[in-house]
């Protein structure tokens, strides 16, 4: 069966072609037989026939009315656990509803599960899980691949056809490099264009959720939705969000396009360097002007990440101390005991890795040193792309270095696995929108993306040039 | 070495993350060679470049300063490991 886009589904469901219950039954059909994939943390056909039940009482319309959604198990629902993939929240229910949850409810949509991710959305490769790892629905049989990470759950649920759409969130490239790695859309827009409130926090200057999908129209539909100020995250936008959809103008005549000279770096697979070349042929055709630009500070951005990233996080998750909600340790003979084995047997090696660097980094005598430094050099990136954007409308490049690897390969040598994010670091520091869309495949027939990088607020040129190369490409 | 045995006690005590002696030396390696590789940010120049804790362009609105009452304290209370007459309970803090 080919994959039926969301666009099209609301058109079939609008003209009864297909019913809320016959669409979603399908999904069910698909979850059930694709549970080897271990796409979801919580999955619960009841749950998902009640939400059919209440949608087929309630008559008004909605934008989203019926429409299967997956859910990252970093943002909190009433409905269903919130486990951030982590023991430490394994018994967690939350008694509210975060803000993009909660405008996808409102819309009517179906929420058919919660999907596995990297243990607080630190990783890139679903695999530091407390609950397995997924595994990518393009592997071949005798090798399974990393999905890619963190929300690899959700763009897996998406690559497999489990859901129309699905919500992620990318702090330092989690939303576009599982896109790329599972052949699918995923956008991170930009920094404060979606409101944080209610989603587990990672680093909270550079956590932004967003959007997986099967095509680009898709995307922009589902990014509108979620989209919006609340005044419950102090740095949530007040901006207007445009008709992302309605206004996609795949004519890209006149408009400049900047290449980065400093994104060749060495030791990325030809096809890569390949499909980056093709993708900027297909845009002069299309009479954007090419223009090369320079990021001078390209390559401090991944160590100013692993300074800035682990330093938020370390303050963000020790709220997780076996007080107010979650997993307690039984050894507790003292507060301090209680804590400090709670800790231990709560987190997994690679947050407690990023606690401790975390904490390092901010104590006494190393701050300055560090975490203060960090923040001067990603204000030189910042601006850096703020020069560019002077000559040029929106950026492309590639999404990731590699194509998917196969599972556990990176998992020893932390350095190597955060060389993932070397091309969607840069722009989570500077807080730019930016989305990757499948772009041709490498030798082993495994999909490649392409990223391009917008203005600040800019998601409407994104999906335009992102759009015009999808249409060029199909 | 800017990781040594007492530079990581010190820090998981801070982090109040309980490690053996296993994990300490694992963590020794791990971070040492994590603060090896970000030591390149020396070679950039950063002087009177203003730190960017903020990304936000757009300007943050201020709100009305008006009270509400959100969650009741037994939805609060929901999630916890132990409690105890509307508290949350810990183990005995004072002799």
């Amino acid at each position: 069966m080919s994959k039926s886009s969301l666009k099209q589904t609301l058109k079939d469901l609008d003209i009864k072609k297909i019913s809320i219950r016959e669409l979603n039954q399908d999904y069910l059909k698909r979850i059930k037989e694709n549970e080897n994939l271990n796409v979801f943390i919580h999955f619960s056909e009841e749950n998902v026939l009640k939400q059919i039940d209440n949608l087929e009482k309630d008559n008004s319309a909605k934008k989203l009315k019926g429409i299967p959604i997956a859910i990252k198990d970093l943002f909190c629902t009433k409905s269903m656990p919130t486990t951030a993939a982590s023991k430490i929240l394994e018994n967690f229910n939350p008694t509210y509803e975060s803000f993009v949850t909660q405008k996808l409810l409102d819309e009517g949509s179906i929420f058919v599960g919660k999907t596995n991710l990297d243990e607080f959305a630190m990783g890139s490769a679903t695999n530091t899980s407390f609950f397995g790892n997924t595994i990518n629905p393009l592997s071949q049989e005798n090798e399974p691949l990393a999905p890619g990470g963190s929300s690899g759950g959700s763009a897996a649920a998406v690559a497999a056809d489990l859901c129309l759409g699905a919500t992620g969130t990318d702090t330092g490239g989690s939303i576009r490099q599982p896109a790329s790695f599972c052949g699918v859309v995923g956008i991170k827009p930009t920094y404060g264009l979606c409101s944080r409130w209610g989603i587990a926090a990672f680093a909270s200057s550079l956590d932004q959720a967003g959007i997986f999908s099967h095509n680009v129209e898709d995307a922009s539909i589902l990014l509108q939705s979620i989209a919006g100020f609340d005044q419950r995250d102090s740095t949530s936008a007040k901006v207007d969000i445009p008709n992302y959809f309605e206004n996609l103008d795949d004519d890209l005549n006149g408009k400049t396009v900047g290449i980065p000279k400093e994104y060749s770096i060495d030791g990325i697979p030809i096809e890569i360097s390949q499909i980056w070349e093709d993708a900027i042929k297909v845009l002069e055709k299309k009479g954007v002007k090419i223009k090369n630009i320079s990021l001078p500070h390209t390559k401090y951005a991944l160590p100013t990440y692993y300074i800035i990233a682990p330093a938020e996080a370390s303050s963000n998750l020790a709220r997780y101390d076996g007080v107010k909600y979650g997993f307690r340790s039984d050894e507790i003979d003292s507060l301090d005991e209680m804590y400090e084995n709670t800790r231990a047997q709560g987190f997994g090696r690679e947050v407690k890795r990023r606690i401790l660097i975390g904490t390092y980094v901010l104590s006494a005598g190393y701050y300055d040193a560090y975490y203060l430094k960090a923040q001067k050099v990603r204000k030189l990136i910042a601006d850096d792309f703020n020069k560019a954007f002077k000559e040029c409308d929106f950026i492309v490049t590639p999404t990731a270095p590699s194509a998917a690897f196969p599972l556990n390969e990176k998992q020893n040598d932390p350095i190597k696995m955060y060389l993932n994010d070397v091309f969607t670091v840069p722009a989570s520091l500077a807080g730019l929108p930016g989305i990757s869309i499948p772009f041709g495949k490498d030798k082993n027939n495994l999909p490649l993306g392409i990223q391009i990088l917008g203005k600040h607020f800019d998601e409407q040129q994104v999906f335009n040039a992102a759009v015009s190369l999808e249409r060029s490409y199909e | 070495m800017k990781i040594d045995k007492n530079t990581i006690n010190k820090i998981a005590r801070l982090s109040r993350i309980k490690l053996d002696d296993k994990e300490s030396e694992d963590y020794i390696k791990d971070l040492n060679s994590i603060l090896d590789w970000v030591e390149q940010l020396n070679e950039v120049n950063t002087e009177n470049v203003e730190p960017l804790s903020n990304i936000s362009s757009s300007i943050l609105p201020k709100r009305e300063d008006v009270s509400n009452d959100t969650n009741s304290s037994e939805e609060i209370l929901e999630n916890a490991p132990d409690k105890l007459e509307g508290f949350f309970a810990v183990p005995k803090v004072v002799e």
